[in-house]
């Protein structure tokens, strides 16, 4: 059995340390802009990464369009199709997702869910964001540079990244983007200390590491992940910096530019890859394992029933960030390397695959037999489900090294990795929004609008990636500006292409639906009280609602359970609070 | 209700579509029918896990969705069921690796046989090279690129004067015959992709790569570039015409001119 105190309570440990001094806020400035409160900050992490998203959904727009229906807008030419493609991968995986699951979630949820008062370094949580929109600002800056930004597809290879064939190679966009991805790092850096460190550190008495719940088990374990993988990052930043600017060779070999001889040689255009991909697998995980921890607690709480294997399911995320370091070259098979290190990486790459097959069973498991209230998080977290299923099996073709070579560089790969690192997460990003926005603002966010952009975005996005498999099993590769005549392709196929591209455009424009409601809601929603969803987890606890800086009013909650007491037999309600000592004695949503 | 239904209906949806819309792979032509094979075998397994899980879920939503007076089963864990399912994964998974770790292992093993052929990629055009009646190519180097010798093959190496080139034109291939592309490139990555052979590798300046593979039927087919390198990228096209035996060395013999050492001849 799992440390679930029903009758008996461990002791409680005193208290080690007196309750922290926070700074408090003595102007709207320190309040709201230059705020220290990791609450503000998760807000402002959100709000940045939520437009950054929308930016980024235009250009799918944009590339669509051109896929969808070649040659008939004029302003899309090559140069803007790759710029366009390569801002909008770049802006997802680092500045919406990351910056989304960690910066916002963790920082919203982190303190909250562990009983803390705040983070354990909020100067350096302040600076992290602000360190954070300053990438974003030189990343967007580059639109206006001259020559635009890069656009040398978000693998940023080398050589090509730095060449003049490709757009921005020679002008400001990859020097932009370089600079900003390390104006980034150095400020996730900062806040990835902040969130492994307060799990760590500040968790409130009784919280043992095997109570927590598994939200933060998932962005405490990507934070730790983030920060051991995105060195890698920053130091192929570098390198290919020293390459553009000081004419080094890391990564160039003697090569020709057009006819002309470059003044290069003895450099590894495969030693880039091999460092970006350090970063790059686990970064799948970063933004994996957060909607991981989320989903399962959006699960538990909405089938009202605990969730099912919870050791094994932080094994299980455990597992799966050790071996999400040791799987990154499966990126690379056709990618000339050593061919025999192919046997090593599949090999770990499927291996991968059976923590992952626990967790789904695990969430699945954990709606048998529940009390399913099919509200809108619980909605999103099935679709999160099925489109995660989805996207994961694809991953056993593109994993397993010789399958992977028919499909590698196709739109297969596209549709796979979309479905699973960018549709699941996101899905699982707005059920969570769905979720805590009442303990954010106080407020529910209507439910219709919220049906409404749950269908839309949830069938449409898998009409949009689904199909999508077959024109890369087909053979049509990624990232062709236009598919051109291919003699294996038939006609229907660029039917299909134009299909995808109407759904997408509906999909995005249901987006604008969510934006609405999370305004007018602000004001208009339902009240929602401390704890609407009836949930266990602390943040639900709070003495008052939106929880003001500090979190806890006087005294800091004390843990006696884990985060799963729902549904418990003899309860006289069907959730029992982490902070509830005994079964008995519930009445009712805990502090008003 | 309607959301177990809907979930039935992605189910029923997906299959269908999996069996009945008109785009699959284009026919193969190469000996790699042994790929095609295990995305077959992968396609089974990972199509019943995925029928069998939503399914699964759409049950529940339907069988445990919240009515007046329903109690959530409270049950943190079994051992016994949670022991069940990953090694039930664990198998399913060993049987897509291993058919494909044994293809692999064929994949990077190149028959003694082998005709080296030459492919070299650049911004953004293929060129080839094949080696004369000597079987051998000789060596070359990106820095002695120049007008007259654009594959920067050795001037010194007796084994280049007999290499027929061939810049921006067709590859021909005898049918039947193993081949070893030998895989180049002058500036950026390239990669040389045939649909038709299922065979895929990058070109990576500075290094030697390889791929090889056998075309099992003539025919013509298209090369394609898939490893994005710069605004030329989808304009990167080759032909690789596959033919009989002997049309081919007729065709071969027919390139006398076009030899590297009349090219690009040493004294210069």
């Amino acid at each position: 059995m799992v440390d679930v105190p029903l009758g008996h309570v461990g002791p409680i440990p005193g208290a080690d340390i007196e309750d922290v001094e926070l700074y408090h806020p003595h102007s709207w400035i320190t309040k709201y802009v230059f705020a220290q409160d990791a609450k503000v900050i998760a807000i402002q992490y959100s709000l940045t990464a939520l437009s950054v998203g929308l930016i980024a959904l235009v250009l799918s727009w944009l590339m669509r369009l051109q896929l969808g229906f070649p040659g008939v807008f004029s302003f899309i030419d090559a140069n803007a199709y790759y710029q366009f493609i390569t801002m909008h991968g770049m802006m997802m995986v680092v500045y919406v997702l990351t910056a989304l699951f960690l910066g916002g979630f963790g920082n919203y949820l982190i303190p909250l869910m562990v009983g803390a008062r705040d983070m354990v370094f909020p100067y350096v949580n302040m600076l992290s964001f602000w360190v954070y929109c300053l990438a974003v600002l030189i990343l967007v800056a580059s639109f206006f540079a001259p020559g635009g930004p890069t656009g040398a597809g978000w693998t940023l290879y080398p050589p090509q990244a730095i060449l003049s064939g490709t757009p921005g190679g020679q002008d400001w966009g990859i020097i932009l983007m370089l600079v900003s991805l390390m104006i980034f790092i150095i400020g996730f850096t900062m806040g990835g200390l902040n969130y492994v460190v307060t799990v760590l550190q500040a968790r409130a008495r009784g919280m043992t590491l095997m109570r927590m719940p598994l939200t933060v088990w998932g962005i405490f374990t990507a934070s730790f992940m983030a920060l051991l993988a995105f060195p890698a990052l920053f130091v192929g930043c570098v390198m290919m910096m020293f390459d553009r600017i000081f004419g080094t060779s890391f990564f160039l070999p003697a090569i020709v530019e057009m006819g002309q001889p470059l003044e290069r040689s003895g450099g590894s255009p495969l030693l880039f890859q091999h460092l970006f991909w350090f970063f790059g697998h686990p970064e799948v995980y970063i933004v994996a394992l957060p909607a991981f921890g989320i989903v399962s607690d959006l699960i538990s709480t909405h089938a009202r029933r605990n969730i099912f294997g919870y050791r094994m399911m932080v094994w299980a995320l455990l597992a799966i960030g050790a071996l999400s370091f040791v799987v990154w070259a499966h990126h690379m098979y056709v990618s000339g390397m050593n061919p025999y290190f192919g046997f090593f990486f599949a090999t770990t790459t499927l291996i991968i695959a059976i923590p992952t097959a626990i967790k789904v069973y695990n969430w699945i498991l954990t709606l048998w037999r529940g009390n399913i209230h099919l509200t809108v998080p619980m909605l999103f977290a099935l679709a999160f489900i099925v489109t995660f299923v989805n996207g994961g099996l694809t991953g056993l073709f593109l994993g397993n090294v010789v399958v992977d070579v028919p499909l590698s560089d196709t739109m297969f790969v596209v549709a796979h990795f979309h479905m699973v690192m960018g549709v699941a997460p996101i899905l699982v990003i707005f059920g969570a929004i769905y979720h805590w926005y009442p303990k954010v603002t106080g407020r529910m966010l209507n439910d219709t609008l919220g049906k409404l952009h749950f269908w839309v975005t949830f069938l449409g996005a898998y009409a949009i990636f689904f199909p999508m498999h077959y024109l890369g099993l087909m053979g049509v590769p990624r990232r062709y500006y236009e598919m051109g005549e291919m003699s294996f392709v038939p006609p229907s196929a660029h039917t299909l292409n134009a299909f995808i591209t109407i759904v997408a455009l509906i999909v995005g424009a249901t987006q604008l639906v969510f934006v609405f409601n999370l305004f007018w809601s602000l004001r208009h929603g339902k009240v929602a009280g401390g704890n609407p969803w009836r949930a266990t987890t602390l943040e639900w606890q709070t003495p008052e609602t939106p929880p003001p800086h500090g979190n806890w009013g006087k005294e800091p909650p004390v843990v006696y359970r884990w985060a799963y007491d729902y549904s418990v037999p003899g309860a006289m309600e069907d959730f029992l609070p982490q902070n509830q000592p005994s079964a008995q004695t519930v009445s009712g949503g805990a502090h008003g | 209700m309607a959301v177990a239904l809907i979930l039935v209906l992605i189910v029923v949806g997906s299959v269908a579509f999996h069996l009945l819309s008109p785009w699959w792979w284009t026919p193969i032509a190469s000996n790699w029918a042994y790929i095609d094979s295990t995305i077959v075998i992968t396609f089974w397994i990972t199509g019943a896990v995925f029928v069998a899980v939503v399914l699964f879920m759409a049950y529940c939503v339907y069988r445990f969705r919240h009515q007046p007076g329903r109690q959530a089963h409270y049950e943190p864990e079994s051992k016994r069921l949670e022991l069940w399912l990953t090694l039930v994964t664990g198998i399913g998974v060993a049987a897509m690796l291993t058919p494909g770790l044994f293809v692999w292992r064929q994949f990077i093993t190149v028959p003694q046989d082998a005709t080296d052929v030459e492919i070299l990629g650049q911004q953004w055009q293929w060129s080839f090279r094949l080696p004369g009646p000597d079987g051998k190519l000789g060596t070359s180097d990106i820095r002695l690129v120049s007008p007259d010798n654009p594959l920067g093959i050795s001037r010194e190496d007796p084994n280049s004067q007999d290499d027929v080139i061939i810049e921006g034109g067709e590859l021909r291939l005898p049918v039947g015959r193993p081949i070893k592309a030998l895989l180049r490139s002058a500036d950026v990555i390239h990669d040389f992709y045939i649909p038709e052979m299922r065979a895929k590798m990058d070109l990576v300046p500075g290094q030697i790569s390889y791929i090889w593979f056998t075309p099992t039927r003539t025919g013509t087919f298209e090369i394609l570039c898939a490893e994005l390198c710069g605004i030329g990228h989808p304009q990167m096209r080759g032909t690789v015409i596959v033919q009989e035996q002997k049309d081919y060395q007729a065709w071969l013999q027919a390139q006398a001119s076009r030899t590297f050492a009349r090219l690009t001849p040493a004294a210069q």
